[in-house]
């Protein structure tokens, strides 16, 4: 599961990831991270069946988190050319049976980097 | 043998027998050609890709009192008027004045055949028989009289696939381009694409009727850069027929706009010959994949390659798998020789046979050019260069004694570490910093060659956001300095 931290100026300079992961033993992956001087923002991968313990852990250490549940979207626009399939660092899109690009929710780690290849805009990251 | 003329007829009394490209490889495998050529009348085939060499002819109508268009905009996208007073022609590619890359040519042609309406904004500079000079107004494609697609060139027999050496992402107009391999992009959908299945354009010629939009269309010719077996064709068809699911407007990001066209070709299988021509697989059709990574004309062969490897999702280049994305929809394509497949059944659409070859031999000239100036006619050399242990205060008395803002770092055999500038200097300076070059110069160099073109000198500075680039030999050895007033001076004539 992916979870979203938000750090505020007191927090962002905490050595929080580590502390959550040797405390809660976790394997923590850091997906996207932008951290200043007196914010920040991570987005992290955990194992589903550890993630609410984690997030209550980073919630004690003063950290806001919110779980990013929806994943990539493709709309109707979408014209099945697959200009998407190699783009993605996980493997979301595949050419289906029928020649049509199927989404792999699942393994989208909301880069969001398809969002700007897809020549039709086709692509659209909820928040 | 069959003629046209006896396939016309059985389409007529509703017993031609249509199969799509993809069955048809299914039949000869299984019956041989000669059966196949028997059995089976017509093969129909399809596309649907990004074709930028495409666009529509309007003609608008007269405005009281009249004008005779010198410039005209659909939407803010200007469109050709270098021909008669109410004519022009709108590119695809073309994009609006107002919101850039978001919206073009291809996206008006969308809108108008979606039903929708556009503005239409001209100026001319008014004569005794065109005394108007501006106009604004909204039409629609019921409101022109005429709006014909013409394309210079669509259907693409095959294309050169991209793959990307560099160290940063390329957008271009074969799509996202990762660094360092990171991926391959094609275009064309290979066995069911229109030209392959007629490699020797026998029945593919001037006059042939197809599928273009969802309207009926023809074939018009060759098209620019036909160069077999990286044939082309020129189409034509009426716009008001066709319909917004096969002309589809889009925009590679950071490239810009661009039309998804969709085109069905039906071949008629006259003889043995045409039955085996229209059995070749995807295995059969040779391509290459070339390294935009190099930004010249003549871009590097990294490997070849068939569109039966490539439609795998995965080619081996340097020894790694690396992921491969069509940029052509083959589900769309499969849908278009279907659908034409099922207007022949229906007796709604007849075949042609070409009055005129296209030519089988041609060759794709590159452009004539006066000369390609290099980065060595217009550097300074030698570069006035500095030791990293020399002192900042040293480096700071060179600049100005020289009147230069970029001083290249270099090693005691002469090859490139480092560069310091002027403001690196300025900002040492300002925060009391005393020390060598070394501790303040910038490590990772932005460097150009003698034979570089200063077109792609200045590019580099574009977007690096610098002003100069030491010239480095093979050995990394400075042997001059290129900035950006050396080559404003050239380019801005």
């Amino acid at each position: 599961m992916l979870l979203k931290l938000k750090y505020d100026s007191r927090s962002v300079r905490a050595p929080v990831i580590s502390k959550v992961a040797i405390e809660e033993n976790a394997l923590i992956n850091i997906i996207e991270a932008k951290v200043e001087p007196r914010f920040g923002e991570i987005v992290v991968e955990v194992d589903d069946e550890i993630a609410e313990r984690v997030a209550e852990k980073f919630k004690k250490y003063g950290v806001e988190v919110r779980k990013l549940t929806k994943s990539i979207e493709k709309s109707e626009k979408c014209v099945d050319c697959g200009a998407c399939i190699s783009v993605c660092p996980t493997g979301v899109f595949e050419r289906g049976e029928d020649d049509r690009i199927v989404v792999n929710e699942v393994k989208c780690i909301r880069c969001g980097f398809c969002v700007g290849v897809c020549p039709l805009n086709a692509l659209k990251l909820p928040e | 043998m069959k003629t046209v003329e006896e396939i016309n007829e059985k389409i007529r009394e509703g017993n031609v027998n249509v199969v799509t490209a993809l069955e048809m490889k299914e039949i000869v495998a299984e019956l041989g050609a000669k059966e196949a050529a028997k059995e089976v009348d017509v093969v129909t085939t399809g596309t649907f890709g990004a074709m930028c060499s495409s666009g529509a002819f309007f003609n608008f109508g007269h405005s009281d009192p009249p004008i005779k268009m010198q410039r005209v905009w659909l939407n803010d996208v200007e469109a050709y008027t270098g021909i008669a007073a109410v004519d022009a022609y709108l590119g695809v590619t073309q994009l609006s004045e107002t919101l850039g890359m978001e919206y073009g040519g291809a996206h008006v042609i969308e809108d108008l055949v979606r039903g929708k309406e556009v503005e239409l904004r001209a100026t001319a500079y008014g004569t005794d028989c065109y005394p108007r000079k501006e106009i604004v107004t909204e039409i629609s494609l019921e409101d022109v009289n005429q709006a014909v697609m013409v394309n210079p060139r669509n259907a693409y027999q095959r294309y050169r696939a991209a793959t990307n050496s560099s160290d940063r992402v390329l957008r271009t107009y074969m799509g996202t381009l990762l660094p360092n391999f990171g991926n391959v992009t094609y275009a064309g959908v290979g066995e069911l694409s229109p030209l392959n299945n007629d490699p020797e354009y026998r029945t593919i010629g001037v006059g042939t009727r197809i599928f273009l939009g969802g309207a009926k269309g023809y074939v018009i010719g060759e098209g620019t850069q036909h160069s077999p077996p990286f044939g082309t064709l020129m189409v034509k068809g009426n716009l008001k027929e066709m319909k917004p699911e096969y002309l589809r407007a889009a925009t590679f990001p950071g490239y810009g706009v661009t039309l998804f066209v969709g085109i069905g070709i039906p071949i008629p299988i006259l003889d043995e010959e045409m039955a085996k021509a229209t059995a070749i697989t995807d295995d059969k059709i040779e391509t290459v994949i070339i390294d935009f990574g190099v930004p010249r004309r003549d871009r590097p062969i990294v490997k070849r390659v068939t569109y039966a490897e490539l439609k795998s999702g995965k080619v081996e280049i340097n020894g790694e798998d690396v992921r491969v994305s069509p940029l052509s929809s083959y589900y769309m394509s499969k849908k278009i020789a279907e659908e034409l497949k099922r207007m022949i059944e229906r007796g709604e659409f007849f075949l042609t046979m070409p009055v005129e070859r296209i030519p089988q031999k041609e060759v794709f000239k590159p452009m004539r050019q006066r000369e390609i100036k290099v980065v060595k006619s217009v550097m300074s050399s030698p570069a006035i260069t500095i030791s990293p242990e020399a002192s900042i205060e040293e480096a700071a008395r060179i600049l100005i004694e020289n009147e230069i803002n970029h001083l290249p770092v270099v090693n005691e055999r002469g090859e490139l570490i480092g560069i310091v500038t002027s403001w690196d200097i300025a900002k040492a300076v300002a925060r009391g910093k005393i020390g060598k070059v070394e501790d303040i110069m910038t490590r990772k160099v932005i460097t150009t060659t003698m034979e570089e073109p200063i077109e792609i000198a200045a590019r580099k500075m574009e977007q690096h956001e610098i002003s100069a680039l030491p010239v480095v030999d093979k050995d990394n050895k400075v042997v001059g300095i290129v900035s950006s007033e050396d080559l404003s001076k050239l380019l801005a004539r």
